[in-house]
């Protein structure tokens, strides 16, 4: 009775403390997620609100004045309708070139053998590990002088090419070094077991990429979707350079109307923000576990 | 002389050969076309003077022994480096600290996970302009904190000693939830049996961080430190937004200088030259990651 007493309130003491420690942990935590997330509530405050009210908040005063006119601003003033349309593009199609031709590419690289594919691999390998910043220069030249576009002729001169379109948004960025890489690493790692028992059943190659393969790195290819697009979408190097005017203009290039030398629109820009970083958000909060498990996958694999 | 199709390959071998050929047609036209043609013709025009109107000239390395004179580069370099030594181990320790907590039997973890990823989902425009507000000198939520425990404000992004480390403090903030998540992946990868048999033996909280959990990070944080210091050495968005290199040269930094004479002063041979160094840094620190990651992984 007695020992059973003791070791009753000893387990109580430690339970006392292993509590202490929950709230602590759960206090940090939740200290640590508000400060995250402070910015972006002050981007929501701040868009909802008229801008003769920036200064001198109050809860009250933000509830009873809550108002989409910012947002309506923001639409109305920058073309914003075109530039969505303008990313979203983008960002598709170097989403949809990156995954199809890097599922290609990265197939061939990992399981087929023909002639000049390690060499072609160790270009791929090298061009991964140049900065992106470093082909700006060229690759403007290359599009200004691309042949039959944009009023050139057959050499390329006269006109101004493929500058300020949006294919010239968009070809630099169908197939990265990086997706190609990313999807033959996974392809190595599965077993090739199944692929030579249809060859052995008489599937062709394509028979087995199509039907085989590409169902088996699903993982890998979501990953390198949500990777593609993520990226494109919030790119800004490449349209600040290519892009001249609303034909091509994103969104990340469009929120700088707002700002002014002297005075920044501060209402319209957070709406004009919110309204940027909306869709990625709603992907993200839906498809969590993709992009949790896809960086954990590029971290381990490439 | 050309090789007859070979009887000895068999036609499952040659059907492959001709397979992978056109699998790769497509990938290897674009890739060829605008990243490996681009990058040989980066390292010709950084041998240039070129102004884009006029054809590049030939100027063998005058391009380069000007830059080692250039006192602009020069800070954009050392910029570039603090800005990096700042950020990267900062939003290390921190991100493995909240991956070490959060790697427990714990309640709402999923929001958790949403609140430290959201900065990573935001460009550096958009996290740029929405801290370009936070810290902006009158009415910004930051200095309206300062004012209001009593500590003076300040001008942050337009004060020459502050804006380089405002610039910092934000990277941080937009680049922990990647790390953390990496980090997280890392420790779930732990076998759990190694802290079972630690258990055994009676190890403490602290023996399993210092001979288990630590020394089987190694991989991962060897990888989340290069590939940081490499996205570090690029920052330019986030400058180019907030401070456009400003005030003065304080905030400039080397892709910002590869920008600004590339398009703004059209000196395109010697913004190619800088190009190169950036390349070569980020080269260099490349060959690291995989001399160390890849020597049990085999690539071939």
């Amino acid at each position: 009775m007695y020992t059973k007493l003791v070791n009753n309130s000893k387990s109580g003491l430690g339970r006392k403390a292993k509590l202490l420690t929950r709230v602590l942990l759960y206090g940090f935590l939740m200290l640590a997620g508000i400060s995250m997330v402070v910015p972006f509530v002050i981007m929501l405050i701040t868009s909802l609100r008229p801008n003769y009210q920036l200064t001198n908040f109050t809860f009250y005063s933000f509830l009873s004045n809550l108002n989409w006119s910012n947002y309506v601003a923001a639409w109305q003033r920058a073309s914003f309708s075109q530039y969505t349309l303008n990313t979203t593009i983008y960002a598709v199609a170097s989403t949809i070139g990156q995954v199809s031709l890097g599922a290609m590419a990265g197939y061939a690289f990992g399981r087929l053998k023909f002639r000049g594919c390690n060499i072609l691999f160790v270009l791929v390998l090298i061009t991964m590990m140049i900065p992106f910043q470093m082909l700006l220069v060229p690759l403007f030249v290359m599009l200004r002088h691309w042949p039959l576009a944009g009023g050139n002729d057959l050499l390329g001169a006269g006109g101004k090419g493929l500058i300020d379109s949006l294919p010239g948004l968009i070809l630099p960025n169908l197939v990265t070094p990086f997706g190609i890489f990313l999807m033959r690493q996974f392809t190595l790692s599965l077993p090739s077991e199944l692929a030579d028992a249809a060859r052995i059943d008489g599937a062709g190659e394509f028979q087995i990429f199509y039907k085989i393969m590409l169902p088996l790195t699903k993982p890998a290819l979501v990953t390198l979707g949500i990777f593609a697009f993520q990226e494109a979408w919030n790119d800004f190097t490449w349209p600040l350079i290519i892009s001249t005017s609303a034909n091509s203009r994103t969104l990340q290039l469009g929120l700088q109307v707002f700002r002014d030398q002297d005075l920044t629109d501060w209402g319209p820009l957070m709406a004009g923000t919110a309204i940027t970083v909306l869709p990625l958000l709603l992907i993200f909060i839906f498809g969590q576990r993709y992009f949790v498990e896809g960086v954990a996958l590029t971290g381990t694999k490439a | 002389m050309r090789i007859k199709p070979n009887k000895k390959v068999g036609p499952v071998v040659r059907d492959q050969h001709r397979a992978g050929l056109i699998f790769v047609l497509m990938p290897m036209i674009l890739f060829l076309t605008f990243a490996v043609y681009p990058m040989i013709y980066a390292s010709y025009l950084s041998l240039t003077d070129f102004s884009f109107t006029k054809a590049p000239s030939f100027v063998g390395f005058a391009n380069f022994s000007r830059l080692i004179g250039d006192d602009i580069f020069r800070t954009a370099f050392i910029n570039t480096t603090i800005y990096t030594l700042g950020v990267v181990p900062t939003s290390m320790v921190l991100a493995l600290f909240l991956a070490l907590l959060l790697n427990q039997k714990i309640r709402g973890i999923t929001l958790f996970r949403i609140a430290f990823y959201m900065p990573v989902l935001t460009s550096s425009i958009v996290s740029g302009m929405i801290w370009l507000w936070m810290y902006a000198p009158g009415a910004g939520i930051i200095n309206q904190l300062f004012e209001s425990v009593g500590l003076p404000p300040q001008r942050w992004l337009f004060d020459p000693n502050l804006a380089l480390i405002s610039v910092m403090i934000m990277a941080i903030w937009k680049n922990l939830g990647y790390t953390m998540v990496i980090f997280l992946a890392a420790l779930q990868g732990i076998p759990i049996h190694l802290y079972e048999a630690s258990d055994i033996d009676g190890a403490n909280f602290r023996n399993k961080l210092w001979s288990i959990t630590l020394p089987l990070l190694k991989p991962a944080t060897f990888f989340v430190f290069v590939t940081s210091i490499i996205s570090a050495f690029q920052v330019f968005g986030s400058v180019f937004v907030m401070t456009k290199g400003g005030p003065g040269y304080a905030t400039t930094t080397i892709v910002h200088q590869i920008y600004l004479n590339g398009f703004r002063y059209l000196r395109m041979g010697y913004a190619s030259a800088e190009a190169v160094i950036l390349f070569v840094v980020i080269f260099a620190l490349s060959l690291i990651n995989w001399r160390f990651l890849r020597s049990d992984d085999e690539i071939w």
